[in-house]
């Protein structure tokens, strides 16, 4: 039995010009210890993926199908028993590190909090184990910065407060959403680096969230690709980024500019036209039909049909033939 | 089409229509009042003391046997003028200021922001009752004083929506047109930052009722026989064990103005800015 | 002491010295002589003279005021022409009033402004929402002098289980006096309640809002658990600002107040002493109760930076 499985989830949220759906049909699994990336354009649906498997969906939003952790559907559960699942089997760290902080609290009161509640730890313990926690993702001196308040530290420093914070009570499951989008380019690295040697020595499974191809690919082993709010491509992430099948994948990885391309192939750098549909005005066929170059009548009536490419490479694609023809020939 | 969506919108505001409903009511009564009441609201008649309400006196009659709706009905004049001047006084000298200090910048802003800061944190009321206490009371220095202390409230609030506009695109462009500062805050910066003005407008002249009536209690404000709810209520507090409505009704009239001018801003405020709504 | 406090210090004090100004100058503008108050109308030149002589009138007006901010500072006031005591001899017994009067408003205000706050902001666009919300824009839209008056009419006249008003002093014993207090305290609070609730609804909304609490909740906090350990206290810094801007309205507000129940407080004095032109106790009273609200917003700053250690100074 897969770790995490995700089955038809939908997330639809109510907004002022409608009920919007931000996540459609999603399904996918997680192995124990495995590594799963979630890549795609702001609005298609990454981080309403991840906050719903929290349970944290905003106010307006609410998620059908089913999340199943261990085989227990999550979206069944009350919110008092998910409480005991936030923090305690899934772990999460989120974009903003200046902001994810409580201003008002020590990082060694808000490391401890969740082994408090969770592990049940005396005050003393706790905040042992946050220093412990502190030294293991890096920071200086834990002794004394587990008493900084959150100004005190850098946005590096922030960002490994809040991987401690979501690894303190061992989670089996760890959500980075855009961990490292908000840092300096040179922290960046030693963010995800972190991140990697963590989930490998600990035995997490992870997904990670980020609009970076870059980061994906070298950080995960499976990779899935969203746009409008359902999966267009999915696969191994070398197998993938070999044989990209989606105009899609193959518009957002035209679209990374690349350090070692030649002068040529660097003119060639493109930006997808068009901009990521509205939620609520979804075309009835595939998402991606009004910016992509491929678009016949067929692709507007029904949602094309996810074929394999390889096996466990799918894509959803009634023209990944051709594409993947021409994307080969640049 | 734009003017029409707005329109619609207003009337679907809840609270939009309440407070438009009843200040449009204290209007039209103050309008009515100027052309014809039941009965003269100054005239005396000793033989009509205290009577209870009927179909002759709607709210029945006051200690001197004048008609109380009529007194009523003219005091909306008196708390429309107070609201009017005095919130023309510190909307005119606040927003002139806040333009200005937008606009220079530097150490003309410092200085109004200052003041305005030193006046926000002074006890206004207090130096209100002083002002008048000093230049005498009366009406006039009332609404004088009032206005005076509405002035810092409309600075702060024109200088910190000017700013946001000078920071836009649109300005640039007028710049790099060659636009000066003066033309720029006329033509660009009014007519943008004017709609937070006419809120915050409404929300003063509520104020502006409410302190006119408690420096009219305290017989600081309008002079007999002008008709006063404020004044009204500090005449008929020594009858209170005898005639206990009597300080009903005008209480009642000054809660309903400023509750109907504060759900008119309220509601504007939405209107204007969705975003603000949200956080409300 | 951080820079924030050395900062805030520095405003309080310059403020201070502005009020002394403003206050200053606005009795120099009054029309009338102190002196044919005194002494009447009728009085002749020669004692017209002499009491300017003796109560300075005749100095520059640059002397006087540095005159007058000497006595301040060294703690003398100045002396009532219509008492003939020092106006520290006169306020002594009032402030006892006053005072004690506008900090139970501030706290009833406080605690049903929190609770209301709190509950409306968890029951956000629900009923309880939008009645909390109801009653407390009707609760800012009522003048509270008539408030008191309908709280004589109900608790005194008609159930008579307070007295309609007068103050019995401290010396009567404690219980007494907090009991009549408490009619005048109500109707001072209401209006204020009505006001802080609605700030401190959105306060809480907004810091709902906040990154660090999606993080709280992601931790296996409880909503609950959230509200008390994140939201609230982060939740509290707008809304302490706004009872310190809102302690000069409750102040003028007592003054109002203790004249609807007959109390003999600052509101009396400053009103008897308009009345009767005593020009230098509205001085120093209004002075008085000035540096009394400034000094509040003060401690409103000190107290900022107990809450907020982004305020202190960096020592770790």
């Amino acid at each position: 039995m897969p770790l995490l499985s995700v089955e038809n989830l939908t997330v639809t949220l109510n907004t002022a010009h409608g009920p919007a759906r931000a996540v459609r049909n999603l399904s996918f699994a997680l192995e124990k210890g495995e590594t799963l990336g979630i890549v795609g354009e702001s609005g298609c649906g990454k981080s309403m993926t991840a906050l719903a498997v929290m349970g944290l969906l905003p106010e307006n939003g609410w998620a059908d199908g089913a999340v199943k952790l261990d085989g227990d559907n999550l979206l069944a559960y009350s919110e008092d028993r998910m409480c005991d699942v936030r923090g305690n089997r899934i772990g999460m760290v989120f974009q903003e590190p200046m902001t994810s902080l409580n201003p008002l609290h020590t990082v060694g009161r808000q490391i401890a909090e969740s082994m408090i509640i969770h592990r049940g730890m005396n005050k003393t313990d706790a905040r042992a184990e946050a220093v412990r926690l502190l030294g293991m993702v890096g920071i200086p001196e834990p002794e004394s910065r587990v008493a900084a308040y959150p100004h005190q530290l850098s946005g590096g420093q922030r960002q490994r407060v809040m991987i401690a914070m979501a690894l303190s009570c061992g989670p089996e499951l760890l959500i980075a959403d855009e961990p490292t989008t908000a840092l300096d380019v040179t922290i960046q690295k030693q963010i995800l680096d972190l991140i990697r040697s963590l989930i490998d020595d600990l035995g997490m499974a992870m997904i990670l969230i980020s609009h970076n191809l870059g980061v994906i690919y070298e950080n995960v082993q499976e990779v899935i690709v969203m746009y409008g709010g359902t999966r267009v491509e999915s696969g191994p992430t070398k197998e993938v980024f070999a044989d990209l099948s989606h105009p899609y994948t193959q518009g957002l990885f035209a679209a990374v500019p690349q350090l070692d391309a030649t002068r040529a192939a660097r003119k060639r750098l493109q930006t997808i036209p068009g901009t990521v549909p509205e939620l609520v005005h979804l075309p009835a066929g595939c998402t991606f039909q009004e910016r992509c170059a491929y678009v016949t009548d067929a692709c507007r009536p029904t949602p094309p049909p996810v074929a394999e490419v390889t096996p466990g490479h799918n894509v959803a694609c009634l023209h990944s033939d051709v594409a993947r023809k021409d994307w080969a020939a640049r | 089409m734009e003017n029409q969506s707005f329109w619609r919108r207003c009337l679907s505001h809840r609270s939009f229509v309440a407070g438009g409903t009843l200040s449009g009511l204290l209007v039209l009564t103050a309008l009515i009042s100027l052309v014809w009441t039941p009965y003269d609201p100054v005239k005396q008649n000793l033989r009509a003391r205290f009577l209870p309400p009927s179909w002759e006196h709607l709210l029945g009659t006051d200690q001197f046997g004048r008609d109380i709706f009529s007194i009523i009905m003219a005091g909306a004049q008196n708390s429309i003028t107070v609201g009017v001047v005095s919130v023309s006084i510190g909307m005119a000298f606040g927003v002139a200021l806040g333009l200005w200090a937008s606009a220079k910048r530097g150490w003309t802003e410092e200085l109004i922001m200052r003041g305005s800061d030193f006046m926000y944190a002074f006890p206004a009321i207090l130096l209100a009752i002083m002002l008048v206490a000093t230049l005498g009371q009366g009406a006039v220095n009332a609404i004088v004083a009032i206005g005076i202390f509405s002035i810092p409230i409309f600075a702060r609030l024109t200088r910190g929506a000017a700013n946001a506009i000078w920071a836009r695109e649109f300005i640039l462009a007028a710049r790099a047109a060659g636009k000066g500062r003066f033309l720029i805050t006329l033509q660009h910066v009014l007519p943008n930052i004017i709609s937070v003005i006419v809120v915050q407008a409404t929300i003063q002249f509520a104020l502006a009722i409410l302190a006119e009536a408690a420096l009219s209690f305290l017989g600081l404000g309008a002079q007999p026989p002008t008709p006063s709810w404020g004044r009204m209520l500090d005449e008929t507090r020594s009858m209170i064990f005898i005639n206990p409505w009597l300080a009903v009704y005008p209480g009642a009239a000054i809660a309903v103005s400023v509750l109907g001018l504060n759900l008119l801003g309220d509601g504007l405020r939405d209107i204007i800015d969705p975003r603000l709504a949200r956080k409300r | 002491m951080s820079v924030f406090l050395a900062k805030r210090f520095a405003t309080f004090i310059a403020t201070l010295f502005g009020a002394t100004i403003l206050t200053f100058l606005a009795l120099e503008i009054l029309p009338g002589d102190p002196a044919s108050v005194i002494l009447g109308i009728n009085a002749p030149q020669s004692a017209v003279d002499a009491l300017h002589a003796k109560l300075g009138l005749d100095r520059p007006i640059l002397e006087r005021y540095f005159a007058w901010l000497g006595d301040l500072l060294t703690g003398r006031f100045g002396t009532s022409y219509t008492y003939s005591v020092s106006v520290l001899e006169l306020v002594k017994d009032r402030l006892a009033i006053t005072m004690p009067l506008a900090i139970l408003s501030m706290l009833l205000s406080a605690v049903v402004a929190f609770l209301l706050g709190v509950y409306a902001a968890s029951r956000h666009n629900k009923a309880g929402d939008v009645t909390v919300m109801g009653i407390s824009q009707l609760g800012i839209s009522v003048p509270n002098f008539w408030l008191a008056l309908l709280l004589i009419l109900l608790f005194a006249v008609n159930l008579r289980w307070f007295s309609s008003g007068g103050f019995p002093g401290w010396h009567n014993g404690f219980w007494p006096a907090l009991q009549a207090l408490i009619l005048p305290a109500i109707a001072l609070a209401t209006v204020q309640g009505a006001i802080l609730a609605r700030f401190t609804r959105s306060a809480v909304l907004e810091t709902m809002r906040e990154d660090y609490v999606r993080t709280a909740r992601a931790k296996g906090l409880s909503r609950r658990a959230t509200l008390w350990r994140h939201v609230l206290r982060n939740a509290m810094i707008p809304v302490i600002t706004i009872m310190g801007l809102q302690f000069a309205n409750l102040l003028a507000g007592t003054i109002i107040v203790e004249e609807v129940f007959a109390m003999p407080g600052m509101g009396r004095l400053i009103l008897q002493a308009i009345s009767n032109r005593d020009v230098v106790v509205v001085r120093d009273v209004v002075l008085m109760l000035a540096a009394i609200v400034v000094l509040i917003n003060f401690v409103v700053d000190i107290l900022y930076a107990v809450i907020d250690p982004r305020l202190k100074p960096h020592d770790v």
